[in-house]
């Protein structure tokens, strides 16, 4: 029978680095001799002095542990997945479980990943500002990536209006809180992860209570007080903040790492109200949500692990009706009143008052987009 | 008007704007400066300035202009020098999410 063998890290330098590999034998006993075989040195890895197993080795057969079947006489077909997971150091390291290494094995084969890099996704905490269409699409793929920690933010609740392009929520949710409606579905998704909800609009009150919570914070709120809010929080707690934002057929994605320029380096001011339009005035074609989403929940995950180069000072532009991607440059400002070189603003201020138009209210119909 | 002997630049603009220059994405105009060539594009189509300029008759802060992917805040801003076959992007804040 010919078995496929899950290797941890710690062994993956004794079968060239593979993630995978096969084996075979009519039970464990037999698979794990032929690995010996195979790959010298396998066998001291995972057997005892007195050549029993290892007891920080666990096995599992098909994703159940040996210990419940038959140990190493457990008979094997072929095709079943054999996994050796080491308990690791430490006490406070995750252990990636057989269910997780199947999860995330498109993950785990990949180097810039592997079991170092999910487990620091599975580490990690992101908190996402607003449910709506952008923070659907950021959620999901963070859940299915297996990101720890989730917080989600929104007062809203699902209303029809929204399911041309939220995907978080379906039609049997409209009149639910919006983060209830997320919640349900990214642990439908995904169970391994913690999605933890503030029910509550973002305010100056509650921004550094919230955001100190969390490693990184994505941005997919759907006015400009909301976005002058978060930008100015995550600076001043040196939060990285992952924006984005769409309307009708464009969009705009960038990163900012605290200190190398902000929002308000790109946009000194908010426009005067009316003079921009919101998605629920001008529209948005739903599909740009899943775009723009996905490049944000992209560069969590690149932060997260430390891996290529993250849209910082620039800016990229989505124009779907040419179907044309360009990054302009942003410059951080040195004259700018947050993260310039002779600061004004140096705690939260009244972004009601800054945008001269008030934050979004629960009790305003059709207020988020 | 602008001399005919300005440089001619392309304008890209996003489709929330273009709706101010008769639904086109792009379009060409004249002017030796984007403060001229705004002007170029206001004669074609009128209200294209007041999208624009703030009432202190400064660039608006929310609108971003672009000169060869290069913010022109950070240039000559209004004044910046234009050459034939430049391409300017406007950009307005985008707040949707």
């Amino acid at each position: 029978m010919t078995v496929n063998v899950y290797v941890p890290t710690p062994f993956r330098h004794l079968v060239g680095n593979r993630v995978q590999v096969r084996a075979a034998g009519a039970n464990l006993r037999e698979v794990m001799d032929d690995l010996d075989t195979q790959f010298p040195g396998f066998g001291a890895q995972v057997r005892d002095a007195t050549g029993e197993l290892a007891t920080h080795i666990g096995v599992y057969v098909n994703q159940v542990e040996i210990d419940t079947l038959d140990g190493e006489a457990t008979a094997l077909a072929a095709g079943d997945e054999v996994a050796f997971i080491p308990a690791l150091a430490g006490g406070a390291d995750v252990v990636l479980t057989p269910e997780m290494v199947e999860r995330y094995s498109r993950h785990l084969i990949m180097p810039q990943v592997a079991s170092v890099g999910q487990r620091r996704i599975i580490e990690a905490r992101v908190l996402v500002v607003g449910a709506g269409g952008l923070g659907s699409p950021v959620a999901l793929y963070l859940a299915l990536a297996g990101i720890g920690k989730i917080g989600l933010i929104d007062f809203d609740v699902v209303d029809r209006s929204n399911l041309q392009r939220q995907i978080l929520h379906q039609t049997d949710d409209i009149g639910r809180a919006k983060v209830q409606s997320a919640k349900e579905t990214l642990l439908s998704h995904n169970p391994n992860i913690d999605v933890v909800l503030h029910e509550a609009p973002l305010t100056s009150d509650n921004a550094f209570e919230i955001i100190d919570q969390y490693d990184i914070v994505v941005n997919g709120a759907d006015n400009f007080a909301t976005r002058y809010l978060v930008n100015d929080a995550c600076y001043l707690r040196k939060k990285k903040l992952v924006d984005g934002s769409i309307l009708m057929f464009d969009g705009q994605a960038t990163t900012y790492l605290p200190g190398q320029g902000c929002y308000r380096c790109l946009y000194p001011a908010p426009p005067p109200p009316g003079m921009v339009p919101s998605c629920a005035e001008a529209g948005v074609l739903g599909a740009m949500c899943a775009t723009i989403g996905s490049i944000q929940a992209t560069e969590v995950l690149k932060l997260v692990l430390e891996q290529g180069e993250p849209l910082v000072n620039r800016l990229l532009l989505y124009d779907a009706l040419s179907l044309e991607f360009r990054t302009v440059k942003i410059r951080r400002d040195p004259d700018c009143p947050l993260c310039g070189e002779n600061p004004t603003i140096s705690e939260l201020i009244d972004y009601e008052e800054f945008c001269g138009a008030p934050f979004p209210h629960p009790e305003e119909e059709e207020a988020a987009v | 008007m602008t001399s005919a002997t300005a440089p001619t630049v392309r304008i890209r603009v996003t489709a929330v704007l273009s709706k101010l220059v008769g639904g086109q994405k792009e379009i060409e105009a004249r002017g030796a400066t984007v403060a001229e060539v705004v002007d170029d594009i206001e004669a074609s189509y009128p209200g294209f300035k007041d999208q624009m300029y703030g009432e202190d008759g400064q660039l608006q802060r929310f609108v971003n202009v672009y000169l060869n992917d290069e913010d022109i805040r950070y240039m000559g801003g209004a004044g910046t020098a234009l050459s034939d076959g430049d391409v300017l992007d406007i950009l307005p804040a985008l707040a949707g999410g």
